[in-house]
């Protein structure tokens, strides 16, 4: 058939060798491995380090297939997963406390193709097992927060303003906002327009009137509800991210999902205690005098010979480790923090991270920074993590609180409620203290409402049993299709083999994470792929007894399948589009795979089988068709 | 090779009365086990706690049942997940006294399925927890109307598409044999009790594409043969519409059908309920493209006039003289 154009050929050809090529990685089975990476302060890992793990392996006769080092971090692989967790605890008793020992995946596809992008699909949790969390802000929380410290912040405001009052409270039922109750109409109306030009993000308005009582409502804005919510997942992915690192996993998925809940996902985890430790830290923070400046003379005296002044406590700056000395009277505590925003001084053109303290805060502080402009103020951050472990039958809980000098900066003028941190290195540096700081004062509980731990036996179940099924069934539609329509069959199975291997190849190249619910799509897909060379091969069969040559009927076959397929493609495709918009991972997932199986399978049935017909049928005189 | 006779011709639009007023019984039929047997919701949609257990040697479930019961644990649903050695075991984070106590009134799945772990090594020191899971309640509530939300999106869409792209009684049509197919599969399940969880809910959803994917296909016949015809008597077209498309029907049906043959008896237990799901959708869709959706668009009304293709009446021509 000389009417099929000579691109389309090119095209088919293209994408057989694109799919081939970028479906191969998945071939190449991963194998286990333990990642060594230096902390802070260590050493960093050249071949000593290697050197030191070879001899910890050897000494406890552990098999290693190689041991390496690859730039900043070491790699050491091994046959299968029960000789990497002893490797890495040999590895890990061996190297101590300064470096991190991570569980790792190392992939073994060829240099060649990943030069080209090309890459195995990540497998989901039920496919390698490991632990899942999924974590929800506490948005009661948030307004308890809010309205508690509105009340106070009002309170001081008509103080302030010479207003007389009767009470300011929070109404009984929580998000229905602080009743103002006043005591003449007068000074309702002025307390309504003070409280509306000091707080924007309260909605004000006149409540009902009862004798000499004047109430007035105050609500929080839920724009600024909403806000705050979102800023308490960012927090959380921020400090999570950070935990989770010290935690040595190397590839976890932290995501935010919605508007206000958090997924984690710790790929080769098995025991679900220590990340959920990580996660129920909670933060504070504490402005406190400073003494001297971080890393002079005096503190590096005290870090060295361990002696500590009185009335001052020793830490460190996070992120320079410069020893610091602090006073241990505390100016204002987290708590006392409404807000933390970064921005750019418009004076200096520096990063700066604007502060507000609530009321108490404010007076505390200006009465602070009165009596000692020119000398410094730091701002530590506090950890808590609570250590659950069972001793004797009975659970014991002992805190570990780490503490830190996030920021150390001279006091330039007094200053109360509001004021501003400037000189910071960097944008980034300032949107990270201001998360920090936020962190540290605002931060909602976070509940963990979903939680799941998958056994790594389990995930290997599941890989055998999902592939059996995919290499099943495409067996038994492609027999099936070669004995019902013979040639046109076997053509057809061509395309419905070309279709897997160009859905993974396109799964692979977008990173499509490989879930059950995605096998049994990649399942569908396959079942329902044949369908349109079922309608071509009928359409064909139809020709050819209406009396069309078998030219005329190929060709007359594909033109009129054409639109029926199109149409019911694109209504599949719809339904496949619901599926992904769902918010679920697992669901998702399986849309997702069958939303790209139906487009791969429109090219593959139609184009492809078209272009083997042409060539096979093309140029030859032909009495009958073998459909 | 052929299995069907391609001059099949059935009447099928003759036995309308018959197939539509049945498609009607099992509809109310479904509707009303729905609502009074109820879908048999999985852990994804009540929230809870669920461990899977497996033994080294089979084990009864009553065995199980015996060993959680006599630990404290009576209201725990234990199921079989294929084979003989692997149990799962459901229950409210409430049913573990001790456990919510320690935890102060939060849900701590350790501790739980340690408790579990504990109470079944008991009896049998080769059970072995194999994975937990934990879903808060609120979280299933919430995949339950997205669900729904899903499958109206999904209906609304088709229904869009087949309007523009054919005309009103197709979509129309269409749409009321899909909440067929829907309901009646959904009916099936809760009368089997089969657990409906994440991947049936997907696996219901997949049902609605794989029907309309079929319903597509006899209508785009129906309106070429209507457009082809000169005399066009609708009742004749559609029949003649049916039997054409008869073959690829049943053909597909049973293709598909293998497939999804292979998941249920090779792909484990995670994905045995979403192709229990297709297979009973695969059927009640199939069925309902031959007997139900025609039907129907006869009932509507339909007529060659409507489906030649559009010349609109130019107002601005219609002025000029």
């Amino acid at each position: 058939m000389s009417d099929f154009p000579r691109w389309k050929y090119a095209l088919v050809a293209l994408m057989m060798v694109f799919g081939i090529v970028y479906a191969l990685p998945n071939a190449f089975i991963p194998i286990p491995a333990v990642q060594v990476t230096a902390n802070r302060g260590a050493p960093p890992i050249d071949t000593s380090v290697q050197q030191k793990v070879a001899a910890a392996l050897a000494k406890q006769q552990i098999v290693a297939g190689e041991v390496r080092v690859l730039g900043d971090h070491l790699l050491a692989t091994f046959a299968n997963a029960d000789i990497q967790k002893s490797g890495a605890d040999a590895m890990k008793s061996a190297l101590g406390d300064g470096y991190t020992v991570a569980f790792k995946l190392q992939s073994t596809v060829p240099g060649w193709l990943r030069a080209i992008g090309a890459r195995s699909m990540p497998l989901g949790l039920d496919l390698q097992g490991g632990v899942h969390f999924l974590m929800q802000v506490d948005e009661n929380d948030v307004i308890d927060k809010q309205e508690s410290s509105y009340a106070d912040d009002i309170r001081s405001l008509l103080r302030d303003k010479h207003i007389r009052y009767e009470s300011v409270a929070r109404n009984a039922v929580r998000g229905q906002g602080i009743a103002v109750i006043l005591r003449s109409a007068e000074d309702r109306a002025k307390a309504s327009d003070d409280i509306a030009n000091e707080y924007a993000e309260l909605n004000v308005s006149n409540g009902p009137t009862t004798g000499d009582r004047y109430v007035l409502n105050a609500v929080v804005k839920p724009e600024k509800l909403r806000a705050l919510s979102l800023n308490t997942i960012k927090q959380n992915l921020g400090t999570l991210r950070n935990r989770i690192n010290a935690l040595g996993v190397s590839e976890p998925l932290i995501q935010q999902q919605g508007e206000s809940r958090i997924v984690v996902e710790l790929a080769g985890v098995q025991d679900p205690a220590e990340a959920k430790k990580l996660i129920g830290a909670t933060a504070t923070l504490q402005y406190r005098a400073g003494i001297g400046q971080p890393g002079d003379a005096r503190a590096q005296e005290a870090a060295r010979t361990g002696n500590i002044p009185p009335d001052a406590n020793l830490y460190y700056m996070r992120g320079s480790h410069e020893p610091v000395l602090v006073s241990k009277r505390i100016i204002v505590t987290g708590n006392e923090l409404t807000d933390a925003a970064s921005g750019i001084d418009s004076q200096s053109g520096t990063p700066k991270v604007d502060v507000t303290l609530n009321a108490a805060g404010a007076k505390k502080m200006g009465d602070f920074t009165n009596a000692n402009v020119g000398k410094p103020m730091a701002v530590v951050y506090v950890e808590r993590v609570v250590d659950t472990k069972m001793v004797n039958g009975k659970e014991v809980r002992t805190p570990k609180i780490t503490e830190s000098v996030i920021n150390d900066a001279t006091i330039q003028s007094p200053f109360s409620r509001q004021f501003q941190t400037t000189g910071l290195g960097s944008p980034k540096e300032a949107s990270e203290l201001a998360l920090l700081l936020k962190g540290g004062a605002l931060a909602a509980p976070v509940d963990i409402v979903e939680e799941r731990v998958i056994g790594p036996s389990l995930g290997q179940d599941n890989i055998d049993k999902g592939l059996k099924a995919v290499l099943l069934g495409l067996s038994l539609v492609l027999l099936a299709a070669a004995l019902y329509y013979k040639l046109f069959g076997l053509v057809a199975d061509i395309a419905l083999f070309f279709n897997l291997v160009i859905l993974v190849a396109v799964m692979s190249m977008i990173g499509v994470t490989l879930t059950m619910p995605g096998i049994a799509g990649i399942v569908l897909t396959l079942g329902m792929a044949i369908d349109a060379n079922v309608l071509i091969c009928e359409r064909v069969r139809e020709e050819l007894r209406n009396g069309s040559t078998p030219h005329a009927a190929i060709r007359a076959g594909y033109e009129k399948a054409w639109s029926t397929i199109l149409d019911a493609n694109v209504t599949h495709l719809i339904a496949a589009l619901a599926l992904t918009t769902m918010g679920t991972g697992a669901i998702k997932g399986f849309g997702v795979t069958l939303m790209i199986g139906i487009l791969t399978s429109l090219f593959t049935s139609v184009t492809l089988t078209h272009a083997f017909t042409a060539l096979i049928h093309g140029h030859r005189k032909l009495k009958t068709l073998s459909v | 090779m052929e299995i069907f006779n391609h001059n099949s011709n059935i009447n099928f639009l003759g036995m309308r009365k018959y197939s539509i007023a049945i498609a009607l019984v099992l509809m109310l039929t479904s509707i009303a086990l729905i609502a009074i047997k109820g879908l048999n919701y999985g852990l994804d949609f009540t929230g809870g706690v669920s461990v899977v257990v497996d033994y080294d040697h089979p084990v009864q479930i009553a065995e199980v049942r015996a060993a959680l019961a006599k630990g404290g644990l009576e209201h725990a649903v234990v199921q079989s997940l294929g084979g003989t050695r692997e149990v799962s075991i459901r229950m409210q984070p409430k049913d573990d006294v001790d456990a919510m106590k320690a935890a102060g009134g939060k849900v701590n799945l350790d501790r739980i399925s340690a408790d579990v772990t504990r109470m079944l090594q008991v009896a049998r020191p080769d059970a072995r927890m194999k994975s937990r899971d934990y879903v808060g309640s609120e979280v299933g509530a919430e995949l339950k109307s997205d669900g729904t939300v899903a499958a109206v999106f999904v209906i609304l869409g088709i229904m869009a598409y087949l309007w523009i792209r054919f005309e009103r009684r197709f979509a129309i049509a269409a749409v009321a044999t899909e909440i067929h197919d829907v309901l009646v599969t959904l009916g099936i399940i809760a009368l089997v009790q089969r657990d409906f969880d994440m991947t049936v809910l997907a696996s219901v959803l997949a049902v609605i594409g794989y029907s309309i994917n079929d319903k597509v296909v006899v209508f785009d016949r129906i309106r070429e043969l209507f457009r082809l015809a000169r005399k066009a008597e609708p009742e004749e077209i559609l029949n003649r519409s049916i039997n054409n498309t008869l073959s690829r029907t049943i053909i597909t049906s049973l293709f598909t059908s293998i497939t999804m043959g292979a998941l249920y008896f090779f792909g484990g237990p995670v994905v045995r309920g979403f192709a229990v799901t297709m297979l009973i959708g695969i059927v009640v869709g199939t069925l309902s493209s031959i007997f139900v959706a025609s039907p129907i668009l006869l009932w509507l009304g339909v007529s060659k006039k409507d489906l030649m293709p559009v010349t609109r009446d130019n107002p601005e021509l219609a002025r000029r003289p």
